[in-house]
């Protein structure tokens, strides 16, 4: 790196964009502390850490969010103030943010000409629709441009977010997390409008936890750890995910364990089950057994049916038709109360709504399924001090970091409140366990931690669902692997037999006889 | 019967919709921009009833009436930067904030009034708006009288319908409120300000409420009265869900309750001497409950009404 440097300074151009000393505190936290960051033209720069690593605060400083405490940004050279994200746009940065930042009632094209001035006091359609060409043209990227954004796929989404960078001629591209609601088929398209834009001279910043992306696209890696740069990796390819792994989480790393599959009785079966729509994609004549001693794994991607499954399992969501039998007994109502009190232990997608409630104290969210129980309450009235010794005792067993089990459940972060989400249900032994994404957004520490948790309660003879769209996730965790695809369950393989590859053909609905 | 339905649909029954109409028009065109922008202006009621009293006293005092339009439009623009501070600069409850405008504004402009006038015996009066008849047009039938003959005002709603739907869907401007309207982060990282466009937008909202309330002092009622608003600004925060947020569907909306009112006016007038007046009252209330029932099951709200944006939040 060194004598790279020295070696041709001379002769190569001036980084795109670096970023020099660069730190940022949030109180006592320090995020950032003195990182150097530099991308070349026709760069390709990952960059990679665990949750909490200063990823997401550095790249919303390059992008004007916030404001660096100390450090300097230098784009082609010279030294630049970037105070707002129309600094940054200026100064040629574009990003497309992990959370599209669409309006989606608005149309494709409104949704670009957004912050662009007019010709003549008028939104200026005409030019938009020449340079919507050239970009068209340029890295074979393509919208309808009078859709609404609601009518695109996730994927069409980020297409148009990456356009909406280059319409406004960004040099540098950010993508934070891109290929996370991405099916296998898509991420193939999005790396190969990422290369095009290389040869053209653009510069992109890729972060992703997902190393083997990482390799395959990469050229060179920086790793954060702790607000600081805990190492850089110049050849991506030659370096294996698990260095990169342990260089990000700083030890080593082992696998967990997954002894020999020894499934009993069917603790879960659907049975022809359909859905209505409920802003979703339905169900459609699901029928799926789970029995007990056994982690069954649900893949798709995003929105083919898998929340109205995980919906359906949890009780909150009504069948049109079908039948569902949690150990062996028939549910009729399909309310939570009902399903829990058969035994179904839930990890909802969304921990914020529909996992804990953040405003209140940790104690009462890690009660609230049980909250009526004997346990916790007796003649209309709580027993406060059984609720928080159950907490203190949870906190401790499950090591959720916190101040204490009245801190309000919002402050704490993702991997602590999966803790506590996990605590709460598998404290009461649930025969099945229904889990959505039960490690988006955790690092490799925290997702750790969970994988362990449901390989313990697997040898405990829980029937467990997974449901997840980490396909690594699945391979490693799962004894059966059930692909949906609009709806429907469109095959189902043995762990054995199953690979990324195989699983994404059927989850782009092309291997449907499978 | 027949007789009450000529009495009812004479050539002035199309011309006192339009008249009852247009102030509708003003003040739900305003809220609409407002809501657009994501911002609930609550503030409606007060804010029209202040801008009629400076209108009022602008026209009384310097003998011209559009001197009094002007200072109504400048009291709606101020008041709705007064809800912009609070609501969109300081990020406070729309709906507290809104209720506090409308209180303070109506309390100022009793108070002001009082101040002004003291307590008259006949409260005094202006010589309000005369029709202006537009040459040509004005001499079609039935159409003619009814529509192109009225205030200047009157013309100046009908014109601000289709303009209001040009800034709103054809400028750089009106894109930037329906986006921050939608999703205000995309705003902002698109380079746009989020504060600087909801306080444009709630300014402009508050100017036309001004001119609702200038042409109910001088064109309605040539008077100003405590009671010279009674709930029209209520209304027209109706009116805008029943409308969808657009312009000409908002128009429309006004148009249909000003029909209603029209017609519980001329049935009261009919004597239909069993069926108490209150019963008539009510009416173009109950048709907007209804109509809002129906109609606001469909209606979908800017995404980001009713909330704050603040830049450094995740």
């Amino acid at each position: 790196m060194l004598g790279f440097q020295l070696g041709l300074s001379v002769t190569t151009p001036p980084p795109l964009i670096e970023m020099r000393g660069i730190s940022k505190s949030f109180g006592p936290v320090k995020a950032n502390e003195a990182v150097d960051l530099a991308v070349a033209p026709g760069e390709i720069l990952g960059l990679l850490g665990e949750n909490g690593a200063g990823k997401t605060t550095l790249m919303n400083i390059l992008f004007g969010v916030y404001q660096p405490d100390a450090g300097d940004i230098l784009a082609n050279g010279t030294r630049v103030s970037i105070r707002n994200s129309a600094d940054a746009l200026a100064a040629g940065i574009g990003m497309v943010h992990q959370h599209f930042h669409l309006a989606s009632r608005l149309t494709v094209l409104e949704n670009l000409l957004i912050g662009i001035p007019g010709k003549s006091g008028r939104l200026d359609r005409a030019g938009a629709l020449v340079r919507l060409d050239e970009i068209a043209a340029n890295y074979g990227l393509r919208l309808d441009p009078d859709q609404p954004v609601s009518a695109l796929s996730i994927g069409e989404q980020q297409r148009l977010e990456i356009i909406k960078a280059l319409f406004r001629r960004a040099r540098l591209l950010i993508l934070d997390e891109p290929t996370a609601v991405l099916a296998p088929s898509e991420v193939d398209g999005l790396f190969a409008a990422l290369r095009a834009m290389t040869t053209q001279g653009l510069g992109i910043i890729f972060i992703s936890h997902k190393l083997n992306e990482v390799r395959a696209l990469t050229h060179r890696c920086v790793v954060l750890r702790h607000g600081r740069v805990a190492g850089r990796v110049d050849v991506p390819a030659e370096t294996t995910a698990l260095e990169m792994a342990q260089l990000m989480c700083g030890h080593e790393i082992v696998p967990p364990e997954r002894g020999p599959s020894v499934p009993g009785a069917t603790v879960l079966s659907l049975d022809a089950v359909s859905t209505a729509g409920h802003g979703g994609m339905p169900l459609r004549e699901v029928t799926l057994s789970v029995r007990e001693g056994e982690i069954v794994g649900i893949a798709g991607v995003s929105g083919n049916g898998q929340r109205a499954l995980a919906d359906v399992v949890s009780g909150m969501l009504k069948p049109q038709s079908g039948m569902m039998e949690i150990a062996g007994k028939r549910v009729a109502a399909f309310t939570p109360r009902e399903v829990q009190a058969l035994g179904l232990g839930r990890i909802p997608e969304d921990r914020m709504t529909t996992g804990l409630v953040t405003n209140l104290p940790l104690a009462d969210s890690m009660v609230l399924p049980r909250i009526g129980t004997e346990a916790f309450s007796a003649k209309g009235l709580l027993k406060p001090g059984a609720i928080v010794a159950f907490a203190e005792a949870q906190i401790e067993a499950y090591d959720i970091r916190c101040p204490g089990p009245m801190v309000r459940a919002g402050a704490l972060s993702g991997g602590n409140l999966q803790k506590a989400l996990l605590a709460r249900e598998l404290a009461f032994d649930p025969k099945v366990l229904i889990a959505a994404q039960p490690t988006r957004g955790l690092d490799i520490g925290a997702a750790r931690f969970v994988h362990e948790k449901f390989l313990a309660l697997r040898a405990k003879r829980c029937g467990i669902v997974v449901v997840s769209e980490d396909l690594e996730e699945l391979l490693v965790l799962s004894d059966r692997i059930v692909v949906m695809y609009e709806g429907r369950i469109v095959g189902v393989l043995d762990a054995a037999d199953a690979s990324v590859s195989r699983l994404g053909l059927l989850m782009s609905g092309a291997g449907g006889n499978a | 019967m027949s007789a009450v339905l000529e009495q009812v649909f004479q050539v002035g029954f199309l011309a006192a919709i339009i008249r009852i109409g247009t102030p509708l028009a003003f003040a739900t065109l305003g809220e609409m921009f407002s809501e657009r922008a994501g911002v609930l202006n609550l503030g409606i009621e007060g804010i029209m009833l202040l801008a009629a009293m400076a209108g009022f006293t602008g026209a009384y005092f310097s003998g011209s009436l559009w001197i009094g339009v002007l200072a109504a439009i400048a009291v709606g623009a101020l008041m709705g930067a007064l809800h912009a501070l609070f609501t969109v600069v300081l990020g406070l409850s729309q709906h507290v904030c809104g209720i506090g405008v409308t209180l303070f504004a109506s309390g100022l402009a009793y108070f002001l009034y009082r101040l002004v006038f003291g307590q008259q015996s006949v409260p005094p009066s202006i010589k309000g708006f005369e029709p202006v008849p537009i040459p040509v047009l004005s001499d079609i039938p039935i159409l003619g009288p009814a529509v192109f003959n009225q205030f200047t005002l009157v013309y100046m709603a009908i014109l601000a319908v289709p303009i209001a739907a040009f800034i709103l869907y054809r400028t750089p401007w009106g894109l930037s409120v329906r986006m921050v309207g939608e999703n205000p982060r995309a705003a902002d990282s698109a380079g746009v300000s989020v504060v600087s466009t909801r306080f444009q937008a709630v300014v402009l909202g508050g100017s036309l409420m001004g001119l609702a309330g200038a042409f109910l002092v001088m064109a309605q009622f040539n008077a100003f009265t405590f009671g010279v608003v009674s709930g029209r600004g209520w209304v027209a925060i109706a009116l805008v869900v029943f409308g969808r947020w657009d312009p000409w569907r908002s128009a429309g909306a006004a148009l249909l309750f000003a029909f209603v009112d029209a017609l519980q006016l001329r049935l009261q007038a009919a004597g239909l001497g069993h069926i108490p007046y209150e019963a008539f009252l009510m009416l173009p209330f109950v048709l907007t409950i209804v109509a809002m029932a129906f109609m606001s099951r469909n209606a979908v709200a800017p995404s980001a009404l009713l909330k704050p944006f603040r830049r450094e939040e995740r």
